[in-house]
């Protein structure tokens, strides 16, 4: 990656950069929250299901109230599972 | 009883005045009576944008300070029927007028216009709470830039917390060959990005600079893809259904040839 880089789609670095800048401009959460967010929301599920932890992706975000007639911030998670552990059967 | 809708972005530049001007005169010529109100205390533009530079008397700090009665202030557009402005002051400074004098200005106004169109100042300090005071409605207007998007975001977030909900994107200045390439970022990247509803998307013209050289408003110009935009625009503000142009239709000689055999891409 450099200056020249000229190959790089120059749109999804602009979004990718301004979702993550935008994470801290929202709510005043820092990275290292989210990422300490992160961590323990995948230790909880980890009790109960195999999770990909490399692909869990979780953003701040905005949306639509349920009234519509605001957005709100919101805490949106991905999470893909691998397998749903055979607990509280 | 009119609206008052005020055209705000964060970030200077962005063509919030250009915007003003052009929805402005677009809801005249619709028929509707409209007044377009200067916020930009110190840095007033939109007088020179309208062309209407040489006709101030007095502005909107000699109306709230009592100077002159708000009908005196007030400059008629003699071009459009039902079009009005009340320039800035020049040599004041933004805490020149207060929230509640703004909210009083707009409420008068409100009685005798179908719309009241704010242009506010750049940046989130005085002159942008006074702006948005008498409000019922905002525009936040963005280019597709990190750095304005940034802060559409951040004036999204104080518009709400000043009871403003659901403020509308006006997207400004979209290069569809930059978009194509993949170089600048698309209408839907900004909507998932802000998350507010669209109102509409202007393509960067040359013709805007053209007609505000001439103090022209674009909105008159039916050959400008801009104009056409802003037509738009003022079309669903009166609450029509009208699709998002389509940008990628080329303009000229060539492009309608290119279309017509089928290299419309």
């Amino acid at each position: 990656m450099g200056l020249f880089n000229r190959g790089a789609n120059s749109r999804n670095i602009a979004k990718e950069r301004l979702k993550l800048v935008l994470i801290h401009d929202r709510a005043n959460v820092s990275p290292q929250l989210l990422e300490m967010l992160k961590s323990e929301i995948m230790k909880v599920i980890s009790n109960y299901m195999d999770i990909q932890n490399d692909e869990l992706d979780i953003q701040l975000t905005r949306t639509k109230s349920d009234e519509g007639d605001r957005t709100i911030p919101a805490l949106v998670a991905n999470i893909p599972i691998k397998n749903v552990k055979a607990v509280g059967k | 009883m009119g609206e008052v809708i005020v055209i705000t972005s964060g970030k200077g530049g962005v063509g919030k005045t250009t915007s003003t001007a052009n929805i402005g005169t677009g809801l005249a010529n619709a028929g509707k009576k409209i007044v377009l109100v200067d916020t930009d205390i110190g840095l007033r533009n939109l007088d020179v944008v309208m062309g209407l530079e040489n006709r101030i008397v007095y502005d909107i700090v000699d109306v709230v300070e009592g100077v002159c009665r708000l009908k005196q202030a007030l400059i008629k557009d003699k071009r459009y029927d039902g079009l009005y402005l009340l320039p800035a002051a020049q040599t004041k400074d933004k805490n020149a007028v207060s929230p509640k004098q703004m909210q009083d200005l707009c409420n008068d106004l409100k009685q005798e216009f179908d719309f009241v169109l704010i242009d506010c100042p750049a940046g989130i300090e005085q002159g942008f709470k006074n702006a948005i005071a008498g409000a019922d409605k905002a525009i936040v207007v963005t280019t597709p830039e990190v750095s304005a998007v940034r802060d559409a975001d951040r004036i999204i977030g104080l518009l709400e917390a000043h009871d403003l909900r659901n403020p509308h994107l006006l997207i400004n200045r979209l290069r569809v060959d930059m978009v194509k390439k993949g170089d600048m970022m698309n209408i839907d990247d900004m909507i998932d990005i802000l998350a507010i509803d669209l109102i509409g998307v202007v393509p960067d013209d040359e013709n805007i600079i053209i007609s505000t050289n001439r103090g022209e408003p674009v909105v008159n110009d039916m050959k400008s893809r801009a104009g056409q935009a802003y037509r738009n625009i003022t079309k669903r503000l009166m609450g029509e259904q009208i699709p998002i142009m389509d940008l990628e239709v080329e303009d000229g000689f060539m492009g309608k040839i290119k279309k017509l055999l089928g290299f419309g891409i």
